[in-house]
């Protein structure tokens, strides 16, 4: 008996279906990466369970670093910048510094505030780029006396005069508590009273009353 | 790659004299495009910032409040937890007894428990906890105690400066020889 022959089927599959939605997906997350922003002060943020992301408008960030130094800087968007300025110049005319027009806007351009009053010049002459946390000294705070993010803060508050802006505080996990203990002094001494510390998520352990407390309201 | 030779050896039948021009397939291997197209994909996820910072918050108290306006906390409802270097963690319940025997030593995996059992055993109302880190412990401490106060659901909390007399049996308890504090009213824990 003569067995029926079998069409030989190709084993060959069509690509161009899966092909398709490779690169459907692949453009879909090329728009939707936000890269993240080089810093140019690192900074490795402790975990919490708060839930709240972080704002993005009308920011005032302090960033300390795992030295202790202690960096200002606004958000990014336009007005942020523009309120920076105001903040520059308030803390300009408050102690006399002497700043130019032009020495204000390279401060606005650069991306954080991170010398002593007296260096402020010298920093507005550094090209942005080379501008990192590594390189300058940081905001001259050393105790509660001599802390000169009271001025700064002072300046925040004329800036956003009636207002109530974002103050974020980024510190690095191996920072020693006392720079933390300055920061609040000076937020503090111009009654700035809420504040929110920059976090990475973190899960709520299991069986806490927090963890119960979310059950109840899911 | 994906293509298989199916057609049988390629023995083609030919009648003599019969001169077909080869046909060339108008299909292009994707395989590589695929394997291209992927490879990005997953650059792509692994390059995007998934995890949104998240901001936990804090507020202070104003320490020009008028002193008759401030709550005094009862002493039966006070944990105060102190931190020292090296992620060390003191409490003690009430008042710090002169001669340090109800300050105790312990670490951040076990406060919580600490803190669960001085909640369930005091009233509501009367619950505060003191947070004094010294100047050897770091921000990440703080982070993870002030976390606690959230994990915990503690509605009375504080961040409070260290004083002398704690920083010294702080120090004591870590094994360094600090000097007794100014205000020596401190009786040495006899060994």
């Amino acid at each position: 008996m003569a067995r029926p022959k079998i069409p030989r089927k190709s084993t060959s599959v069509d690509m161009t279906a899966m092909c398709d939605v490779a690169f459907l997906l692949l453009s879909f997350f090329i728009l939707t990466t936000k890269f993240k922003p080089s810093e140019a002060v690192p900074v490795t943020t402790p975990n919490s369970v708060a839930a709240k992301v972080a704002p993005e408008t009308n920011v005032v960030m302090i960033s300390l670093n795992k030295d202790g130094k202690i960096f200002l800087s606004t958000g990014d968007s336009k007005g942020d910048k523009d309120k920076k300025a105001e903040i520059i110049k308030s803390v300009n005319s408050h102690k006399n510094l002497g700043l130019s027009d032009a020495e204000i806007s390279a401060l606005v351009r650069a991306p954080f505030i991170g010398t002593p009053l007296a260096q402020l010049k010298q920093q507005a002459r550094i090209p942005v780029d080379q501008m990192t946390g590594e390189s300058l000294p940081g905001i001259y705070v050393k105790d509660s006396t001599n802390n000169e993010l009271i001025d700064w803060m002072r300046g925040v508050a004329d800036a956003y005069s009636g207002m109530k802006p974002n103050l974020l505080l980024k510190g690095d996990n191996v920072a020693k508590y006392p720079a933390f203990r300055n920061v609040i002094d000076a937020f503090r001494k111009n009654e700035f009273f809420k504040f929110q510390m920059v976090t990475n998520p973190e899960s709520v352990p299991m069986g806490t009353d927090l963890f119960r407390l979310g059950r109840r309201e899911e | 790659m994906a293509e298989m030779d199916t057609s049988g050896g390629g023995h083609h039948k030919k009648g003599p004299g019969v001169k077909k021009g080869k046909k060339l397939s108008t299909r292009v291997d994707l395989t590589p495009m695929v394997d291209l197209g992927f490879l990005l994909i997953t650059f792509f996820i692994f390059t995007t910032t998934m995890s949104q910072p998240t901001a936990m918050k804090l507020i202070l108290p104003d320490n020009k409040a008028k002193p008759e306006e401030q709550n005094k906390a009862k002493e039966s409802g006070a944990l105060t937890i102190l931190l020292g270097k090296d992620n060390n963690v003191f409490y003690y319940e009430g008042t710090l007894q002169p001669n340090g025997a109800n300050f105790k030593t312990t670490n951040f995996k076990e406060i919580r428990d600490e803190i669960i059992h001085k909640k369930q055993t005091t009233d509501t109302a009367d619950l505060v906890i003191v947070l004094k880190p010294n100047d050897e412990s770091t921000y990440r401490n703080v982070i993870d105690i002030l976390d606690e106060m959230a994990i915990n659901v503690i509605k009375r909390y504080a961040l409070v400066d260290i004083s002398p007399e704690e920083d010294y049996f702080l120090r004591k308890t870590e094994g360094e020889n600090p000097p007794p504090p100014a205000s020596a009213t401190i009786v040495p824990v006899s060994k």
